[in-house]
């Protein structure tokens, strides 16, 4: 393989597997913080057992979200180099202020919390984790700002002395319209990935006590954690669909052709329906095989235009549009192909949606069964419960591989009513100057380092769940002139 | 002043935080065992910096995003060309930050061993390789005309590179053994003592060497002897303080001679950020690889506002965990085991 696509691979690969880790830190540290508040306020002990509980799990995650991180801080000058000349002077923004506004935030307030519980007192203990959370909500906004300017570039023009993109409008940046709409789906995806955590998990533990002991002293707590977690992705998945439709209308304005991959639409239609199973060779060599077997009529013009009637371009008008656009060819003569690889985006688009009915199910279910001081019992709500806990995490990785693979060729894509010079070809944006060897070692080191870390990941994970909720003491603040050397509450 | 020179500066405040700050945590880190002994005591000074440590590495995520954001084509060149050098770097990062959360994890010895083992070589490892990269910042390296390295991974070693590494590992483990002897009680602090007694020595020894070095080969600049000479008398005031016991001030003395180490490098590749060791007019120069104005400007507002913040709160964690550390303080293991009860 070439330099290029290792390059590609090895960013797909390290970028997937961060982001598997993200939305879960993201919405459980929230959740956790508005646990330790419910503690903080009703005093009940059943709250600070669930946030050391979630807490514990939530930094066996964080670790490996941070380590995944610090490549990614890098590896737009390692392996992009051309793409990193091109948009430094945007792009780097947005990065920098995440981590001179976020991961500072973070990382500092995440220590203070761990090691704080006996040295602050209780409501500014509490305001660390806040801070902490807050800070990973910042983070994810300025990281899909650098994102969205690749999906949709504002605020910046380009200067044909130096070749490069350069920003004009820093406000324009910060509040690019794909923005607005990005970040409320991935923080509301996040929610969704942490209620079901908190969900499934309780629902195992109610499950299980409940066949233990009808009366145990837990269920109260798992039945909380349990209608918590339910309520949390119930209102999150309202907002996955309403974000999401908003977004793929405008989806539909800046970047056609990336709908009509999501469609597997090979010619313009109207009313284009929208198809649950297609066959064929999606991987476009041959058009003319794809056939839309499921279809709901209309829905493709809705979700793109909110009109049910309305005309969607297929690919190959697409196809001859960018061209005459864009240019057909490249400097050194090729042909160039617009469409994105459909495989991989027509399918991957399904499951980000379809995947999350898992949660549908289970958060409906929780609030039927705990209804009127309710315990779960049934066995097979168990199997629903631990089914359940990966589908989130998988619908957000598709949605991400939706979202970047059908921006292709293009790592920075046109805007329509912007300048079109302001756009990279992916093939014109990695390190010429690394080569293909190179990429190899990382590529490879990287997967296996991040695999062996993974499995660490898993076992403690599963094995501190499978533990529940410990008896927890009440945390005693410790003051300075006491000179009897007491041991930490928490000590590595 | 013109604003690309405030961020040539404000990089090298980055780095030199960076620097001073995960230098200590990577030198614990080193000493860890040697210090330490039994795992107890292997706990105590894992957590000196336990609530710390990543606060600390983000300086460097910092400098990785100004450089981004101000110089794109400093950031560009210097991440594509040290490529496989970052790679061990980011590798060593990525299972240090695992190792330090996971160890205590699970109460298991062969467990805890095996992760202090990541630990230590986690921190050996960019311990030295920083200063290699560094070095490598002072020497130049081969840049065609479009400023693209055309070297290979034997290109950053050369000897001049390769004592740069030795620069950064002693200072990084004399300035860790203070840190150490500070933040610690008991046996623990007097086998830290004993090795900062030795280390700031070897330190002094180490670096000025490669200090000269720099200063007569590379620099070209008068000016760059009066930073040979502030981290030369700093780490000089660090041994005596050390032999002294007054560690506090050798602690301020190592931060002294980091800032005079950092101003020695970015003066010597001033007005260059990245020299071109085969032919000047390739150096990727402040001027050649900046942003605009404008986003020097935005950066600059963002910068004056968020630094003395970030300061401020790192500054308080600092004193929230001000006490010292003995093996009395490390409470017994409670964690779970793998097998289930
Ligand atoms: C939607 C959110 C989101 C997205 C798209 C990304 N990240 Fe991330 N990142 C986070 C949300 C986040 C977080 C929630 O803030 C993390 C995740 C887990 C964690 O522990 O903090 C984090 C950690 C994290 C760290 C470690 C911070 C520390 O030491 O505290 C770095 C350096 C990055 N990320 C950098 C990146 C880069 C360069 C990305 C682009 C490719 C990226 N992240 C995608
Ligand atoms: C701000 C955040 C992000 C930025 C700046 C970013 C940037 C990039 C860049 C530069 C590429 C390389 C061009 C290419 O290979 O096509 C890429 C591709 C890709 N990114 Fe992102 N990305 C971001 C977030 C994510 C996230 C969170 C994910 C998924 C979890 C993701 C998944 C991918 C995938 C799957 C590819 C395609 C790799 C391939 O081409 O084979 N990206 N992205
Ligand atoms: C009815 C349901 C949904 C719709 C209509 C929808 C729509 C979309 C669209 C159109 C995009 C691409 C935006 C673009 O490339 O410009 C997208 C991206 C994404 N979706 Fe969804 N989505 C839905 C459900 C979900 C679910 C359930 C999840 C995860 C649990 C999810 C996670 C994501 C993520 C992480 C991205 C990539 C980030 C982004 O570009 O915002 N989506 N979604």
């Amino acid at each position: 393989m070439e330099a290029l696509e290792l390059a590609r691979w090895q960013f797909g690969i390290t970028t997937v597997y961060h982001f598997v880790l993200v939305p879960l830190t993201i919405g459980l540290s929230l959740l956790v913080a508005i646990m330790q508040t419910a503690w903080v306020r009703t005093g009940n002990e059943k709250w600070l057992r669930l946030t050391k509980f979630y807490g514990k799990l939530l930094l066996i995650n964080f670790a490996l979200g941070v380590a995944t991180g610090i490549v990614q801080e890098f590896q737009f000058g390692m392996n992009w180099s051309e793409y990193s000349r091109f948009v430094g002077d945007v792009f780097g923004a947005p990065l920098a202020m995440e981590a001179l506004l976020a991961f500072f935030l973070e990382s500092t307030f995440l220590g203070l919390w761990i090691f704080g519980w006996d040295r602050l007192p209780k409501r500014l203990h509490l305001m660390t984790v806040w801070a902490f959370s807050i800070g990973s909500l910042l983070s994810a906004y300025f990281i899909i700002a650098a994102n969205s300017w690749m999906q949709h570039p504002v605020g910046a023009e380009y200067n044909p002395e130096t070749g490069r993109a350069e920003m004009n409008d820093i406000g324009a940046v910060l509040t690019n319209s794909t923005t607005l709409v990005a970040f409320p789906h991935v923080i509301a995806t996040a929610f969704l990935v942490a209620g079901t955590f908190v969900a499934g998990i309780a629902v195992y533990w109610m499950v299980r006590r409940s066949r233990q002991d009808r009366d145990h002293h837990d269920l109260p707590m798992y039945r909380t954690a349990a209608r918590f977690g339910a309520v949390t992705m119930i209102i999150a998945g309202v907002a996955v669909i309403v974000t999401g439709d908003i977004q793929a209308k405008l989806m539909f304005e800046q970047q056609p052709i990336k709908m009509a991959a999501a469609e597997a639409l090979i010619e313009t239609e109207q009313p284009a329906a929208f198809s649950l199973l297609t066959i064929g060779n999606l991987a476009g060599d041959d058009p003319s095989s794809v056939r839309h077997i499921i279809t709901v009529p209309g829905l493709t013009s809705y979700l793109a235009t909110g009109d049910w009637n309305a005309e969607v371009p297929g690919l190959n008008d697409l196809q001859e549009l960018y061209a005459e656009r864009y240019g057909a060819t490249t400097p050194d003569g090729q042909e160039i192909n617009y469409r994105p690889n459909l495989a991989v985006t027509y399918w991957s688009f399904r499951l980000m949606i379809g995947l999350a009915a898992f949660s549908a199910a289970l958060a409906l279910a929780v609030l039927w069964f705990t209804r009127k001081k309710g315990v779960v019992t049934q066995g097979w709500m168990r199997t629903l419960a631990l089914v359940s806990l990966p589908m989130p995490f998988l619908a957000a990785s598709f949605g991400w591989i939706f979202t970047e693979m059908g921006r292709q060729p293009f790592v920075v894509a046109p805007n329509p009513t912007g300048s079109d010079q302001i756009m990279l070809m992916t093939m014109f944006g990695y390190s010429t100057s690394v080569s293909a060897g190179e990429v190899l070692t990382s590529m490879i080191s990287f997967t296996i380092v991040y695999a062996i870390l993974g499995v660490f990941w898993f076992r403690l994970m599963q094995r501190y769940a499978v533990e529940g909720a410990p008896e927890v003491a009440e945390p005693v603040l410790q003051s300075d002139d006491d000179d009897t050397a007491k041991p930490l509450s928490f000590a590595y | 002043m013109d604003l690309a020179l405030v961020w040539f500066i404000l990089i090298a405040v980055l780095w030199t935080g960076y620097l001073v700050l995960e230098g200590f945590d990577f030198g614990v880190g080193m000493l860890m065992p040697i210090v330490g002994k039994t795992n107890r005591g292997r706990r105590v000074a894992l957590n000196t910096i336990g609530p710390v440590w990543d606060g600390n590495e983000v300086w460097l995520l910092t400098a990785g995003g100004a450089t981004f954001a101000a110089f794109p084509e400093w950031y560009a060149t210097m991440f594509s060309g040290f490529y496989l050098p970052l790679l061990l770097i980011l590798l060593s990062l990525i299972v240090r930050a695992v190792a330090i959360e996971y160890r205590g994890k699970i109460n298991d010895e062969t467990w805890r061993s095996r992760w202090d083992w990541v630990i230590i070589l986690s921190a050996w490892i960019p311990s030295i390789l920083w200063g290699v990269a560094f070095a490598n910042l002072v020497r130049g390296v081969p840049l065609d005309e479009n400023h693209q390295f055309i070297g290979n991974f034997f290109t950053l070693v050369s000897p001049f590179a390769l004592l740069g590494g030795l620069v950064t590992l002693t200072l990084f483990l004399s300035h860790g053994a203070v840190f150490l002897s500070l933040k610690t009680d008991g046996v623990i602090r007097e086998r830290s003592e004993a090795v900062a007694r030795r280390m700031t020595l070897a330190a002094i020894v180490v670096a000025g060497v490669w200090a000269v070095w720099a200063q007569l080969a590379y620099s070209g600049k008068a000016w760059t002897w009066a930073a040979v000479g502030v981290a030369a008398l700093a780490l000089i005031g660090a041994w005596y303080s050390s032999l002294r016991g007054r560690f506090g001030w050798a602690f301020v003395a190592n931060g002294v001679a980091i800032v005079g180490a950092v101003v020695l490098i970015f003066g010597s590749m001033y007005p260059d950020v990245m020299p071109a060791s085969n032919d000047p007019a390739n150096s990727l120069t402040i001027d050649n690889a900046s942003s605009t104005d404008y986003t020097l400007t935005v950066m600059t507002w963002v910068a004056a506002i968020l630094t003395p913040v970030v300061l401020a709160y790192q500054a308080w964690s600092y004193w929230v965990f001000r006490r010292r550390l003995s093996e009395e303080h490390i409470p017994e293991h409670n964690e779970l085991t793998f097998a289930k009860n």
